[in-house]
């Protein structure tokens, strides 16, 4: 008996979009006065609820605009859902829009620390593993350099080096599998099923059906918002197929 | 309450990083670096000295120390207030990848100019040993407003760092109504020389006038303002309370609206 890792009870996430975008004082001030702040209730997740135990991985398959970065965040701890409940045990290793949060100013080695910084990470620990970092980075002497003068692969590659430092229990990936080319490609994946065999819960979104197939055992699509189909991977990637003909 | 601390201690870290950086990054490409915290404070007491000497310090030696301890804290306060409130929205590109209490942007913002603030104290000391004003046993006294200023723009910066997250203009407001806190904070004039009759109840309601007038008080070897230590302390401790709970209520919207 394994023990849950992720569960997802009944959540759902709404959005108050507003339709004329109004973010400032004076906006606000003459659009109440006229009474035409309407705002229009969007739900971008509905009642979704899965459970994942130790070590199983999951693809979240669906088209542009479905969910699945909504629902990653949501798990991730960025987003607070609107309704239902979350709960995760262990450390999440959020790897979504990688190297992203870094300071442009700053150099690949002082990033190492922020970002570590970032993601909870100790000084401690960060020090004992930056010379690792650097190495899986590839970036040699480009580490001392600003990141602003990096090449977005070079941004995307430090990242994943940094997030992927530690021994997560839960892994979230949002499509970061195709940073770099095609040998640090092969190296992260690599990296991540090294991770898979010490037995890491694995939250996949993907637009490539055979990665999703290749990397996970079971899989849920969703579709404006709700799960449409969930079960074996085999199972759900036979109905995707059929969705996206 | 107890999670709040036990998420506060793991993120430590990430809190001196942020100031680290904050400071780091402010000063890296200019030639003299760090030295203009000291040099900035000196050349605008300088150039303040001489343009309202005439005017309000006829015959006061010590006018240029009046005009630098209004001066620093006044500076300190608008930077710091300026820096929490765009801190939400400078740090977007993290809070919406990656789990962080959120107040820690507004926090490190406030903390990193704090820094460089007690940093550019030693300007007053130098100032202050020249100009022949010696430290008595009331320099001690300098804690509390140097406290309360901390509180206060903490408190502050985290209601104008929420508000600026709905209302992109609020900078600009701001920055009018600092005007008004710095021309109502007597910073190179002094209140009892005005001939202001029924019009002092504006430096009264002034918490940032109030702690200046404590933070002269220790300087210059007098006790304290009573009123203006009390009144300083409540508006402090309110504001940071209100900031809080403002804060605490709203900073799950912030994501939608960065």
């Amino acid at each position: 008996m394994s023990k849950s890792m992720v569960k997802v009870e009944n959540v759902g996430m709404r959005f108050n979009l507003m339709e004329n975008k109004v973010d400032d004082l004076k906006d606000y001030i003459i659009k109440a006065l006229r009474r035409e702040l309407r705002y229009q209730e969007f739900w971008a997740l509905r009642d979704i609820s899965f459970e994942l135990k130790k070590g199983e991985r999951i693809g979240i398959l669906g088209l542009n605009g479905a969910g699945k970065s909504t629902l990653l965040k949501v798990v991730a701890g960025v987003l607070k859902p609107s309704e239902g409940t979350i709960k995760t045990t262990g450390v999440i290793a959020p790897l979504l829009e990688l190297g992203a949060g870094f300071d442009k100013q700053y150099t690949g080695a002082e990033n190492i620390y922020l970002y570590g910084a970032v993601l909870g990470y100790s000084r401690e620990f960060l020090d004992s593993k930056f010379q690792e970092i650097v190495d899986f980075s590839e970036l040699k002497d480009f580490i001392n350099v600003p990141v602003k003068n990096y090449s977005s692969g070079m941004r995307a590659r430090l990242g994943f080096s940094i997030a992927t430092i530690v021994d997560p229990d839960i892994l979230i990936l949002d499509e970061v599998l195709s940073v770099g080319d095609a040998k640090f490609r092969k190296k992260s994946e690599k990296k991540i099923t090294s991770m898979f065999d010490k037995g890491v819960t694995v939250l996949f979104v993907s637009h490539s059906l055979e990665q999703v197939k290749r990397l996970c055992d079971k899989a849920i699509i969703l579709d404006n918002g709700r799960i449409v189909a969930s079960g074996s991977i085999e199972d759900v990637s036979l109905v995707y197929e059929e969705m996206t003909e | 309450m107890k999670n709040a601390v036990i998420n506060f201690k793991k993120y430590r870290y990430l809190l001196k990083e942020l100031i680290n950086k904050d400071i780091k990054l402010k000063y890296r490409r200019s030639y003299l670096g760090l030295l203009w915290t000291l040099l900035e404070p000196l050349l605008t007491m300088i150039v303040l000295t001489f343009v309202f000497s005439g005017l309000f310090g006829r015959g006061d030696e010590s006018y240029p120390i009046y005009i630098l301890t209004g001066r620093l804290l006044y500076t300190f306060f608008s930077t710091a207030t300026k820096a929490s409130m765009k801190s939400i929205r400078s740090n977007a590109g993290m809070i919406k990848k990656v789990y962080v209490p959120k107040y820690i942007y507004p926090f490190a913002s406030t903390l990193s100019n704090y820094v460089i603030f007690l940093l550019s104290l030693i300007v007053l000391i130098v100032v202050s040993l020249v100009l022949n004003v010696m430290p008595t046993l009331y320099i001690f006294n300098a804690i509390f407003p140097l406290i309360l200023i901390l509180i206060l723009s903490l408190g502050v910066g985290m209601i104008l760092s929420t508000l600026a997250v709905f209302f992109r203009d609020l900078e600009y407001l701001w920055s009018v109504f600092l005007m008004f806190i710095m021309y109502t904070s007597a910073i190179f004039y002094q209140v009892e020389k005005l001939k202001i009759a029924g019009k002092e109840w504006i430096f009264n309601i002034n918490p940032l006038y109030n702690i200046i007038v404590n933070f002269r008080n220790a300087i210059f070897g007098r006790p304290m303002d009573k009123y203006a230590l009390i009144y300083s302390t409540c508006f402090s401790f309110g504001s940071l309370i209100i900031g809080m709970f403002i804060f605490y209520k709203n900073q799950d919207k912030f994501i939608l609206h960065i």
